[in-house]
C-alpha cells in the first residue's frame, strides 16, 4: 500500500503537465470550469498533508489547508461511487506516513500490477469500455477538449454511464474573495477533468519550480548520501559465506598445455623472446660512406639507360619580387591572369613588392610541389632530339622570280561596263579583242589596248561560255547561252576576215547524207539568224537539249565541243561548223562532266568528270588515259601547248598539274589559294600558267616543260595579282592569257575585266 | 621453322600494363605507388602502341617488363608484405581492445631502410649530386612545415637537420653562386663537383596547407630524399674533411641558451644558425693546390691557360665577396637566407642577442661595415656603417662584385631585382638595369655617373626604336601608295571618254601631285607641275625580297609545312613579345623623364 501511496504523490506533477501548469504562478485564477477528479486532488491533498508537517513552519497555512480539505472530502462526498476508494485512500495516507522517505521510481513500477489488479477486482469493466491509459478514471470522456462541455452542466460521464456533475462554482465575487483572503490561492489548480481544485504542495511547487529552471524535478535528493556497503575496510567475515570452487585452488590444465607448448616453441626457436626496445636507436639514421670509390667501374649499373628528370624551368626577370617595370602586366592582362590561376593554367602574376619583407608567402609551393613528385614518378621520360633548324634552309631552293621574267606584274587597265557577274572571257587569236559573257545577259567585245567596249549583243538568258576561234582567219565567236550556241560574227577588226568568214558560213550547202535512222532523234538542231540579227551580228544557233555550261574550240578552228553536266549521256557534244553537225562522240554517261578540251595538236579529247580526267583517242575512238586527281571536285581544266601536261583545278582550292609521260597522278599540286579554284590556264607562248579563286587573288606561275624527257617540269610561283573586289560570295571567275604577251585577262564577280601586264 | 606469330615478340612483349604488373607483383595500387617512387621507376610510352596493346589500341599506363621484373627482386617487397600483415594484427588486436597485444605488436613494425636504393639509383655520386635539385626543394620544404597528422615531426626535424647541414656545406665550399628573390621563394644555385644545383626555399610567412593534396605520396619521395641527402652531406663533407654530423669550431663557448633546453638541441640550434664554423677533421690548414697547373683543354695554348688563370681568379674573387666585411642584421631581415648567402661568400654576420641564438656580435660593434635594415627609417644610426636594404646582397652576389650602395639605403626605392637565370640570346630583350649590370661587370661604367648611364641605355634603344618605326612608316607609304593608285585606277574607268594616256607617263605625274596630298582630285583638267619621281631603290629591293619570299614559302612542300609555320609563329610570338616589352619600357622612361622634369 505504501507504493500506491508513493504513486499518488508523484502524479499531481503529471496532472499539472496536463493542466498547463505553467499558468500556477499567474495570479489569476485557472480555469474553473474544469470538474474534480476526486483520487487525483486526494493523494496531493493527503501528500501535501503529510509533508507539510515536516517542513512547514507556519501552523495557520496548515490549518487553512486542512480546511480546504475539509471542504473537498464534503464535495467528494458527495460521488458515491468513490466512497471505497477514499477509504482505501485514507488508509495509504496513514501509512504513508511511515514509509514516506523510501519509495523510488522503480518501485512504483513495480507496484503498478498490484495496485490494478486491485483496481479490477472492484470495477471488473473498466478496461473493456475505456482505452485511456490513466490508472484511475472518473471521467470517462477520454482525452478531449474539455471546452466541449462548457454549456452543459456535467463535465462527463462516469463508468456506469451516469453524468458527472459539474462541482459548484463561485462567481467573480467568490474568485476575488477567495483570492484575496486565501493565501495558498497562488498554488491552487484545478483538474480539467474533474473541475474540482487541487492544492499543489511544498513539493510540488519546487518540483515545478525545477522543471522550470530546466534542473532535475526532484532537486537536491539526486544525490543521496552514499551508503558504503562495501566498506574499503578489511572486513573479518565474508559476505558471502559460499565455499571456494575446486578450480580456484587446482591447477589449470588448459593453462599447463598453453605452457608448454610455449616452453616447446622456445625450446625449438620458434618463439623469440620480445627484443627489448630502444626507441632512440631506432629513430636515429645512420649515415656511412655510400659511395667508397666512385672510380671503380659499377658492375651492378643500371641494366637501362636512366633519365634523369628534367630540370625545373628557372624563373625569367617577370618573376622577380620587384621585376623591372615593364615586366608588371597591364590590367586586362591580370584579369586573364587571374582567369588562368583559377583555371590552373598558371600560378603567378608578376608583382612589384617595394621592400623584401612585405612578400607574402606563396599560396601554390606546396602544390607546385606536389605536382612535380606526380610528374616524376607518373610521367613517362623520352629523350627528344631538339632540331634547330632554320627556317629558311626549310623553303626549296627555287629560281627567283626576277630571273623568270616576262610574266604579269601590274595591273594596267580595268574594263568595265558589265553589269553582272563575267563568267567568262576570250581574247581573239591575234590578241586585239577579247569577249566577254556576262550574267546581265550580254556578250561584249572590247579593244585590248585601250579598254573600251567595241561591241555589245544582247542575248536571251545569262552567258556560260565565250569562245573566239582560234584561226586568226576567221571572226567568229560561239557563245553558251542556256540550252543553245550561238555563232557570232562580231565584225571587228580586219574588215576583209569578216567578209571571207560571212561567205564562208553562207557557202554551207545542205549536203545529202544518207538518211539518218528515224528512232534516233537529232542531238541538236542548227538555225540561221535572219534579217534584223544577222545585221547585227548573229549567225547561227545551236540548239540543245540540257544547259550549256562551256564551249570550247579545236585548234583549227572547224570543230568546237559544248558540255551539259546534265545531258548524262549527251553530255559531251563535238559541234563541225563547216559541215553544221553535231555528234555525240559518248553513248553512255560519264558522269557529271565538268569541261571539255581538245589536244593542240594531236587528235585527242579531255573531259574531266567530278574527280577524274579521261583522255580519248578521237581517231581510235578509245580511251586511252584516266588521270587521278586526288581532288573533291575538278572545276577547270587547261592542257599545255606543247600538249603533254594538264592542269586541273578544283573547288577545293587544289591546283594538280599532270605530267602524262609520267603518271596518271598529279606530278604536283599546288595549295596556295584559300579558297575554291574557278578557273586555270596556260599561256600559249611563254611558260607561264595562272589560277583565278573565289580569295579574290590570281596566281601566275612559271610551269616551265623541257623538252627533255629527263627533266620534269619546273614550277615556281611568280606572282599573286590582287585588285578583284568580292561580290556575291564570288571572286575571280575567269582568267585568260594574251595570245601573245605576257599579259593576263581576268573576270570577276564584281562586273569588271582587269589586264595585267 | 617455327611460325612467326603476332604479338609474341617486340613492343607486345616489352610492355606490360600496370594492372598486369600489379597482379605480377601481387602488391597493392597503394604499395606499387610507393615502391616506384622509392626506385624511381616510372612509366614507359611506347612508340608503338598498337603492337604493346596487342592491337587494341586502347592507351593505358606502361612499363618496362624488364622494370617490373627488377622490382620483383626488391627485399622492400618483403617489407610492404609485413607491414601489410602487421596492420591486420594491429586492427585486430585494437578493436578487440587488447592492450597488451596492441603494445606488443606496435613494438613489432616492420621497418625498412631505403641505403640500398640510394646506391641503385646513383651508382655514382655525380649522379646523386645531378639528381639533388628536386630533393633539397622538397627537403626544405619540409623543414619548414608544421607537424599535423599527414606530416610527421621526425620527418621535419630530419629534414631541417640535413637542410642545414648542406647548407653548412655550401657555405664552407663556397659554392653558392646565384640567389634569386622570386614571388615563390628565393632561388639559390651552388655549383657543387661541377653539377648546378638549384634549389628553392619558400618564403618564411604561414602558408595555408592545401587540403586536396595527398601529402602520403610527398611522405614517400621524402622518406627517399632524406636519406639521399643524409649521405650525400656525408659524402660531401667528407670530401671537406669536416666531421660529420658537423661540429662547430668553437663549441666550448658556453651560452645562457643552453641552460635552459637540452644540450643537444642547443648544439642543433647554435648550428642552425650558421654564423660559426665548422670544426675540421685536419687540424693544420693545407692551403689549396695550385689552380693552374693543369688546365683543361689544350695546355700548349698559352693564350688558353692565361684565360684560364685569369677565370679562376675571378672566381676566387667572387667566392671571397663580402670578405672582411662584418653585417648586422635587423630583425625584420629573413636572418637565415641573408645569413646563408653572407656566410658563403667569405662576410661576417651577427643579429640581436635576444633575437635568435648564434649572435655573435652586437649592433654596438663598431666594426661592423654593414647594417641589413628592411625599413623606411633607422632611428639610432652609426657614422661607421652603411645601412642598406637587403636586396643589396643578392645583387651583389648576382653581378659578381660589390656595387654601390647608394640605391640601397633604407627608404630609397629600390633598382629592380633581376633574375640572374636569364641567358640573353640574340634579339631577345635586355632591361636597361641589365645592360647596366653587364656593363659594370666588364668594367666599363664606373657606377659613379649612374643614371647617366641609365639615361644612355634609353637613348640607344631609342635609336633603335626609330630604325624600327623608320621601317614602319616606310611600309605604311607603301600601303598609302597602293591605295591611291587603286583610286585612280576608278577614276580612270568612271569617265571612260577621258583620253587615254599611256599609262607610265602619267604615273610620273601623278606622283608629285601625291606628295601634297590633296583633299580632292580637281575636277577640271589641269596639268601640275611635275617633280622627279623619287625612287627609293633600298625600299623596293626590300619589297621585292618580301614578295619573293612570301612566294617562296608557297612551294615548301607540306610535310615541311607544318613545322615552317610552327617555327615562323614561335618566332613571331616572341619578337611581338619583346616589342611589347620595348614599347613599355618606352613609355615608363618618357614618364620617369616628365616626372623628373616636374620635380626640378
Amino acid at each position: 500500500m505504501a507504493t500506491v501511496a508513493a504513486k499518488r504523490k508523484i502524479s499531481p506533477v503529471e496532472e499539472i503537465d496536463i493542466n498547463e501548469g505553467v499558468n500556477l504562478f499567474v495570479d489569476e485564477p485557472p480555469d474553473s470550469e474544469d470538474d474534480d477528479d476526486t483520487t487525483d486532488s486526494d493523494s496531493s491533498e493527503y501528500s501535501g498533508l503529510e509533508d507539510e508537517p515536516d517542513t512547514d513552519d507556519d501552523d495557520g497555512d496548515e490549518d487553512d489547508e486542512e480546511d480546504d480539505d475539509d471542504d473537498e472530502d464534503a464535495e467528494n462526498d458527495e460521488d458515491e461511487e468513490d466512497e471505497d476508494e477514499d477509504e482505501s485512500d485514507v488508509e495509504d495516507s496513514a501509512e504513508e506516513t511511515s514509509s514516506h522517505s523510501k519509495p523510488t521510481n522503480q518501485e512504483i513500477v513495480t507496484a503498478e500490477p498490484d495496485d490494478k489488479e486491485g483496481k479490477i477486482t472492484q470495477l471488473p469493466d473498466e478496461y473493456e469500455y475505456d482505452s485511456s491509459d490513466e490508472e484511475d478514471i472518473r471521467n470517462t470522456v477520454g482525452n478531449i477538449p474539455m471546452e466541449w462541455y462548457r454549456d452543459y452542466s456535467h463535465l462527463g460521464y462516469d463508468v456506469e454511464g451516469k453524468k458527472l456533475l459539474k462541482p459548484e462554482k463561485g462567481d467573480e465575487l467568490d474568485e476575488f474573495l477567495d483570492k484575496m483572503e486565501n493565501p495558498d490561492y497562488w498554488r491552487t489548480v484545478s483538474n480539467k477533468l474533474t473541475g474540482q481544485k487541487v492544492l499543489l504542495s511544498k513539493e510540488d511547487v519546487k518540483i515545478i519550480q525545477n522543471m522550470q529552471k530546466f534542473k532535475n524535478p526532484v532537486g537536491s535528493d539526486m544525490y543521496e548520501p552514499w551508503i558504503d556497503f562495501f566498506t574499503n575496510e578489511k572486513m573479518i567475515h565474508p559476505v558471502s559465506n559460499r565455499p571456494e570452487t575446486k578450480a580456484s585452488f587446482i591447477p589449470s590444465r588448459w593453462e599447463m598445455l598453453k605452457v608448454s607448448q610455449m616452453v616447446h616453441a622456445l625450446k625449438m626457436g620458434w618463439m623469440k623472446p620480445t627484443p627489448t626496445r630502444k626507441p632512440d636507436e631506432e629513430d636515429e639514421t645512420n649515415f656511412y660512406m655510400l659511395w667508397k670509390d666512385d672510380e671503380e667501374p659499377e658492375i651492378t649499373r643500371q641494366y637501362r639507360q636512366y633519365i634523369p628528370p628534367p630540370k625545373v624551368r628557372l624563373p625569367g626577370h617577370a618573376e622577380s619580387y620587384n621585376p623591372p617595370e615593364e615586366y608588371l602586366p597591364s590590367e586586362k592582362t591580370v584579369q586573364r591572369l587571374k582567369k588562368e590561376i583559377a583555371r590552373g593554367k598558371t600560378r603567378t602574376i608578376p608583382q612589384k613588392f617595394s621592400s623584401l619583407r612585405l612578400v607574402p608567402g606563396f599560396k601554390y609551393f606546396i602544390r607546385e610541389r606536389f605536382e612535380r613528385c606526380l610528374d616524376l614518378y607518373l610521367c613517362p621520360r623520352q629523350r627528344k632530339v631538339r632540331m634547330n633548324v632554320n627556317p629558311d634552309d626549310l623553303i626549296p631552293k627555287l629560281p627567283k622570280p626576277r630571273d623568270l621574267q616576262p610574266f604579269p606584274t601590274t595591273e594596267y587597265l580595268v574594263f568595265k561596263g558589265h553589269k553582272g557577274i563575267i563568267r567568262t572571257i576570250s581574247p581573239d587569236p591575234k590578241g586585239q579583242w577579247i569577249a566577254s559573257g556576262c550574267d546581265d545577259k550580254t556578250v561584249k567585245i572590247w579593244e585590248v589596248a585601250t579598254g573600251r567596249c567595241i561591241k555589245t549583243f544582247n542575248v536571251e538568258s545569262k552567258v556560260k561560255g565565250v569562245a573566239w576561234n582560234p584561226n586568226p582567219s576567221l571572226s567568229i565567236i560561239v557563245v553558251a547561252v542556256e540550252t543553245s550556241l550561238i555563232i557570232i560574227n562580231p565584225h571587228v577588226g580586219d574588215k576583209l576576215i569578216c567578209s571571207k568568214t560571212d561567205l564562208l558560213l553562207n557557202s554551207f550547202e545542205e549536203v545529202e547524207l544518207p538518211p539518218a535512222p528515224t528512232d534516233k532523234p537529232k542531238v541538236t538542231e542548227w538555225e540561221l539568224y535572219e534579217d534584223a540579227e544577222y545585221e547585227l551580228g548573229f549567225r547561227l544557233k545551236i540548239k540543245h537539249q540540257r544547259e550549256i555550261s562551256q564551249v570550247t574550240w579545236h585548234g583549227k578552228g572547224d570543230y568546237f565541243a559544248s558540255t551539259m553536266p546534265k545531258g548524262e549521256s549527251k553530255s559531251v557534244l563535238i559541234h563541225q561548223l563547216m559541215k553544221r553537225r553535231s555528234q555525240n562522240p559518248f553513248s553512255k554517261p560519264k558522269g557529271l562532266v565538268q569541261c571539255v578540251l581538245f589536244h593542240p595538236i594531236r587528235p585527242f579529247l579531255f573531259v574531266a568528270t567530278q574527280k577524274y580526267v579521261r583522255i580519248y583517242n578521237l581517231m581510235k575512238q578509245s580511251l586511252s588515259k584516266k588521270l587521278l586527281s586526288n581532288c573533291q571536285w575538278i572545276s577547270s581544266m587547261a592542257v599545255h601547248p606543247g600538249g603533254d601536261n594538264v592542269i586541273i583545278g578544283s573547288y577545293d582550292s587544289k591546283l594538280s598539274w599532270f605530267d602524262l609521260d609520267l603518271s596518271t597522278k598529279p606530278y604536283h599540286t599546288l595549295r596556295h589559294h584559300t579558297m575554291a579554284l574557278r578557273s586555270v590556264t596556260y599561256h600559249k607562248r611563254y611558260p607561264l600558267f595562272a589560277s583565278a579563286s573565289d580569295d579574290l587573288s590570281v596566281i601566275v606561275c612559271h610551269g616551265m616543260v623541257y623538252s627533255d624527257l629527263l627533266q620534269n617540269p619546273l614550277i615556281v610561283p611568280v606572282k599573286v595579282l590582287r585588285g578583284h573586289k568580292a561580290a556575291k560570295g564570288l571572286g575571280v571567275l575567269d582568267c585568260q592569257f594574251h595570245p601573245s604577251q605576257p599579259w593576263i585577262f581576268t573576270a570577276g564577280a564584281d562586273g569588271t575585266i582587269r589586264l595585267y601586264t | 621453322m617455327k611460325r612467326k606469330r603476332k604479338y609474341e615478340s617486340g613492343a607486345a612483349t616489352a610492355f606490360i600494363t600496370r594492372n598486369q604488373a600489379l597482379r605480377k607483383l601481387q602488391l597493392s595500387l597503394k604499395d606499387f605507388r610507393q615502391l616506384c617512387i622509392l626506385k624511381g621507376i616510372y612509366p614507359q610510352e611506347p612508340q608503338k602502341l598498337k603492337q604493346a596493346t596487342k592491337g587494341s589500341g586502347i592507351t593505358r599506363t606502361f612499363y618496362f617488363v624488364k622494370d617490373i621484373n627488377y622490382l620483383s627482386h626488391e627485399p622492400l617487397i618483403v617489407k610492404f608484405r609485413q607491414t601489410k600483415r602487421f596492420m591486420k594484427r594491429l586492427t585486430k588486436a585494437v578493436h578487440k581492445k587488447n592492450d597488451d597485444a596492441v603494445a606488443r605488436i606496435k613494438a613489432s613494425r616492420p621497418k625498412y631502410k631505403l641505403d640500398h636504393i640510394v646506391k641503385e639509383r646513383y651508382p655514382s655520386f655525380i649522379d646523386a649530386v645531378r639528381d639533388l635539385d628536386d630533393c633539397l626543394t622538397m627537403c626544405f620544404l619540409f623543414a619548414t612545415l608544421p607537424t599535423s597528422f599527414s606530416v610527421k615531426n621526425r620527418s621535419v626535424q630530419l629534414c631541417r637537420r640535413l637542410t642545414v647541414e648542406f647548407q653548412h656545406f655550401v657555405i664552407t665550399s663556397q659554392a653558392l653562386r646565384k640567389v634569386f628573390i622570386s614571388i615563390k621563394g628565393i632561388y639559390y644555385q651552388a655549383e657543387i663537383m661541377g653539377q648546378t644545383i638549384t634549389w628553392i626555399v619558400p618564403h618564411k610567412v604561414g602558408y595555408q596547407q592545401p587540403s586536396d593534396i595527398d601529402f602520403k605520396i610527398m611522405r614517400t619521395f621524402v622518406d627517399f630524399y632524406t636519406t639521399l641527402l643524409g649521405f650525400t652531406n656525408f659524402r660531401l663533407y667528407h670530401s671537406l674533411n669536416l666531421h660529420y654530423p658537423p661540429q662547430l669550431q668553437l663549441a666550448g663557448e658556453k651560452d645562457e641558451t643552453e641552460t635552459k633546453c637540452l644540450k643537444s638541441e642547443a648544439t642543433e640550434e647554435r648550428l642552425a644558425a650558421m654564423t660559426q664554423t665548422l670544426k675540421s677533421m685536419v687540424t693544420d690548414n693545407i692551403e689549396d693546390a695550385e689552380v693552374d697547373e693543369f688546365p683543361v683543354g689544350n695546355p700548349d695554348d698559352p693564350d688558353f691557360i692565361e684565360k684560364a688563370k685569369l677565370e679562376s681568379e675571378k672566381l676566387n674573387q667572387f667566392q671571397n665577396l663580402f670578405k672582411g666585411k662584418k653585417f648586422f642584421l635587423n630583425r625584420e631581415i629573413p636572418r637565415e637566407s641573408v645569413t646563408f648567402i653572407i656566410r658563403s661568400f667569405g662576410g661576417e654576420v651577427s643579429w640581436d642577442k635576444s633575437l635568435a641564438v648564434g649572435a655573435t656580435y652586437q649592433e654596438s660593434d663598431e666594426s661592423i661595415t654593414h647594417q641589413i635594415v628592411d625599413r623606411p627609417s633607422v632611428e639610432k644610426q652609426f657614422l661607421s656603417r652603411y645601412y642598406i636594404q637587403p636586396q643589396w646582397i643578392f645583387d651583389c652576389v648576382n653581378s659578381q662584385m660589390l656595387i654601390p650602395v647608394e640605391d640601397y639605403f633604407p627608404g630609397v626605392e629600390l633598382p629592380p631585382h633581376l633574375s640572374p637565370f636569364v641567358k640573353e640570346k640574340e634579339g631577345d630583350y635586355v632591361p636597361a638595369e641589365r645592360k647596366q649590370q653587364i656593363r659594370r661587370q666588364q668594367g666599363i661604367d664606373s657606377g659613379v655617373e649612374e643614371d647617366d648611364g641609365l639615361m644612355d641605355d634609353d637613348d640607344d634603344d631609342d635609336d633603335e626604336d626609330e630604325e624600327e618605326e623608320a621601317v614602319e612608316e616606310e611600309d605604311d607609304d607603301e600601303e598609302e601608295e597602293e591605295e591611291e593608285e587603286e583610286e585612280d585606277d576608278s577614276d580612270e574607268n568612271s569617265d571612260d571618254e577621258e583620253e587615254e594616256t599611256p599609262k607610265k607617263s602619267k604615273k610620273a605625274v601623278k606622283k608629285p601631285v601625291k606628295t601634297p596630298k590633296p583633299a580632292k582630285k580637281p575636277k577640271d583638267m589641269a596639268v601640275t607641275p611635275g617633280s622627279v619621281e623619287k625612287v627609293n631603290l633600298n625600299r623596293k629591293v626590300q619589297q621585292q625580297e618580301k614578295e619573293e619570299k612570301r612566294l617562296a614559302e608557297m612551294m615548301i612542300p607540306k610535310k615541311k609545312k607544318r613545322l615552317y609555320q610552327t617555327i615562323v609563329k614561335s618566332q613571331t610570338r616572341r619578337d611581338t613579345k619583346i616589342q611589347q616589352l620595348k614599347e613599355k619600357r618606352k613609355v615608363i622612361n618618357r614618364r620617369n623623364k616628365l616626372a623628373k622634369a616636374g620635380g626640378e
